[in-house]
């Protein structure tokens, strides 16, 4: 059973390929240059590299959101333009758990941060009890003072990891009443290696759907949207 | 070898510059086995225009349903396809990047090869499918509602711009006197519409001339025109005759766009004329080209209205010529939001 994962949600680019319990390839960069320019040659170097033949991909596994709208677009489409090529599903998997999962079998909380701008952080809160991953937050945009407020709440040593570590790094120092650590660079991005081996526990349950229905899932309303919604909300009063 | 060279080439066509997830497979650059369109206008509507954000969200929910869709129609499967064609540009960013991450993935996953397409040379191509004589060299006149270009086509796949808008596009121009005389968008359309029950010549809007480039538009003047007249109504308390100035804003602009094209064609010594693009559907741009183009014995070719609006098909065609001439682009293929005409 062979899946073929894609993160472009954020900054990074990471493509990898998992064969049974094997990740075979995997492939992050983290440059300036857009997904769009990077993506495929990516897979194709990995393709390549294993001697793999498209057509012996089971499925195809992307990071669906949320992140940046055109990042995750970017990643959406390739993904179901290779479903639709290969008639093969698509397994979804949220952004923020495949980020956490970078972190398997810590013992503390673990705390995803995306920067998700307008002064938002796209963040949950996971655990692991005996090796099973468990979501006790779901991924969500928030302020970050309202997770930190949260974790303080659960008093419980807690590890951030994510692009939204930096920007916010300040803030969470100054706010945190429980014990806490920085995930370390290796572990701190969107890796498609843990994108991958939580795909195939989706793919084992049968959580997959056709490449005609998937979608990004954004958790945000684009600006006009929120503009007039809004608006209405106000004449409402 | 005389087989090879024979063969059909059929290629699958995918446009998402605006607010159109389009599909098509073309035979041969000139027969269209299905043109799919789904159009988000309705949704737009309520915005005044286009939202490139949800046009963005739109295309990537709508684009496999329209791929899959123009393959059942065109009775074929992605094996038979021999190319797949894709706008990279010019137009919104983040909607051209999904038919573009869709179509470079199809491209890898079939190892069919790829060809990027100009989106206004697809409109100019859009001419080639409905008129099977039309060859070039001819002059093509480009009215939408992001694009006002004159473009001598000297050959299958090479452009020259002798002239282009300094500020709006004339479709642009509609929508923004559509919208300030309460018809609302689009508004090609509905001026078309309301201008046949009004009177022309109501009102003498301006035609503007950029005195060193003869073939340059301008309509920010006339829009402006339009505007004031408005508000010297309102000051007056009278009422707006809506008819009469759609129909006298309809003709300053055809009149501008006519004869433009006309003196070029005259200048450039060329017999054919083609039109193309979302105006090109405007009954009163036809029928005034037509008027003047009999009579300066000129051969006039504009495509139907389903061919002139944002479609695949128009892609399809143009990516025929560009795969008959080699041109082949990689897995790191980019969106180009200002992507030039005749730029490779």
């Amino acid at each position: 059973m062979k899946i073929l994962a894609l993160d472009t949600s954020g900054l990074v680019a990471s493509v990898a390929i998992i064969d049974e319990d094997t990740l075979t390839a995997e492939y992050t960069i983290n440059y300036k240059k857009t997904h769009s320019q990077t993506l495929l040659p990516m897979i194709d170097e990995i393709v390549k590299m294993i001697q793999l033949d498209l057509k012996e991909i089971d499925a195809i596994a992307v990071s669906g959101g949320p992140g940046s709208f055109t990042g995750l677009r970017i990643g959406s489409a390739t993904a179901k333009g290779l479903g639709l090529a290969l008639d093969k599903p698509i397994i979804h998997i949220p952004t923020v758990d495949g980020l956490a999962y970078n972190l398997f079998g810590v013992k503390d909380l673990i705390c995803p941060l995306m920067d998700a701008k307008r002064n938002q952080v796209y963040t949950g809160l996971y655990e692991f009890n005996e090796n099973t991953f468990i979501t006790l937050e779901q991924q969500m945009a928030v302020g970050i003072e309202d997770i930190i407020t949260k974790i303080n709440e659960m008093n419980r040593s807690v590890i951030f990891l994510g692009d939204g570590v930096t920007p916010y790094r300040d803030i969470i120092i100054d706010k945190i009443r429980v014990p806490y650590q920085f995930a370390p660079a290796h572990l701190s991005k969107q890796r498609a290696g843990a994108v991958a081996s939580l795909a195939k526990i989706y793919y084992d349950k049968g959580q997959i759907e056709s490449a005609l229905s998937h979608q990004p899932e954004y958790l945000r309303l684009s600006q006009a949207e929120r503009e007039l919604k809004e608006k209405n909300e106000k004449s409402n009063k | 070898m005389i087989m090879e060279m024979n063969k059909d080439i059929k290629i699958l066509a995918i446009e998402s510059s605006c607010d159109e997830t389009a599909a098509s497979v073309v035979k041969n650059g000139r027969e269209v086995l299905s043109n799919v369109i789904s159009s988000q206008i309705a949704l737009h509507t309520l915005y005044g225009g286009v939202v490139p954000e949800i046009a963005s969200r739109k295309h990537i929910e709508k684009i496999n349903q329209v791929i899959e869709e123009a393959l059942k129609e065109a009775n074929t499967t992605l094996e038979d396809i021999d190319a797949i064609g894709v706008t990279y540009g010019p137009g919104l960013v983040g909607a051209l990047l999904v038919g573009v991450a869709e179509a470079k993935a199809i491209s890898y996953a079939t190892n069919k090869p790829l060809v990027g397409v100009h989106h206004i040379e697809g409109h100019v191509s859009a001419n080639y499918i409905e008129n099977k004589e039309l060859e070039p060299p001819f002059l093509c006149l480009i009215v939408s509602g992001g694009h006002t270009h004159l473009v001598l086509v000297k050959e299958y796949g090479e452009y020259e711009i002798i002239g282009r808008t300094r500020d709006d596009a004339a479709g642009e121009a509609f929508d923004k006197v559509a919208r300030a005389i309460g018809l609302g968008y689009p508004g090609g359309p509905k001026i078309d519409k309301v201008s046949k029950e009004g009177n022309k010549h109501a009102i003498e809007f301006p035609r503007a001339n950029i005195d060193d480039a003869p073939y340059d538009f301008s309509f920010s003047g006339v829009k402006s025109a339009v505007l004031n007249h408005i508000n010297s109504c309102k000051m007056k308390e009278e009422e707006i005759q809506v008819a009469d100035v759609a129909a006298s804003f309809q003709n300053a602009v055809v009149d501008v766009l006519v004869t433009r094209t006309i003196k070029a064609a005259k200048e450039f010594g060329m017999h054919k004329v083609c039109i193309a693009g979302g105006v090109a559907s405007n009954s009163a741009l036809r029928q005034a080209m037509k008027e003047a183009c009999t009579k300066e014995e000129i051969s006039l070719f504009y495509p139907s209205p389903i061919f002139c609006t944002d479609n695949a098909a128009m892609i399809g065609a143009a990516a025929y010529y560009e795969y008959k001439k080699g041109t082949r682009h990689g897995l790191d293929l980019n969106a180009v939001p200002n992507l030039k005409i005749g730029q490779r």
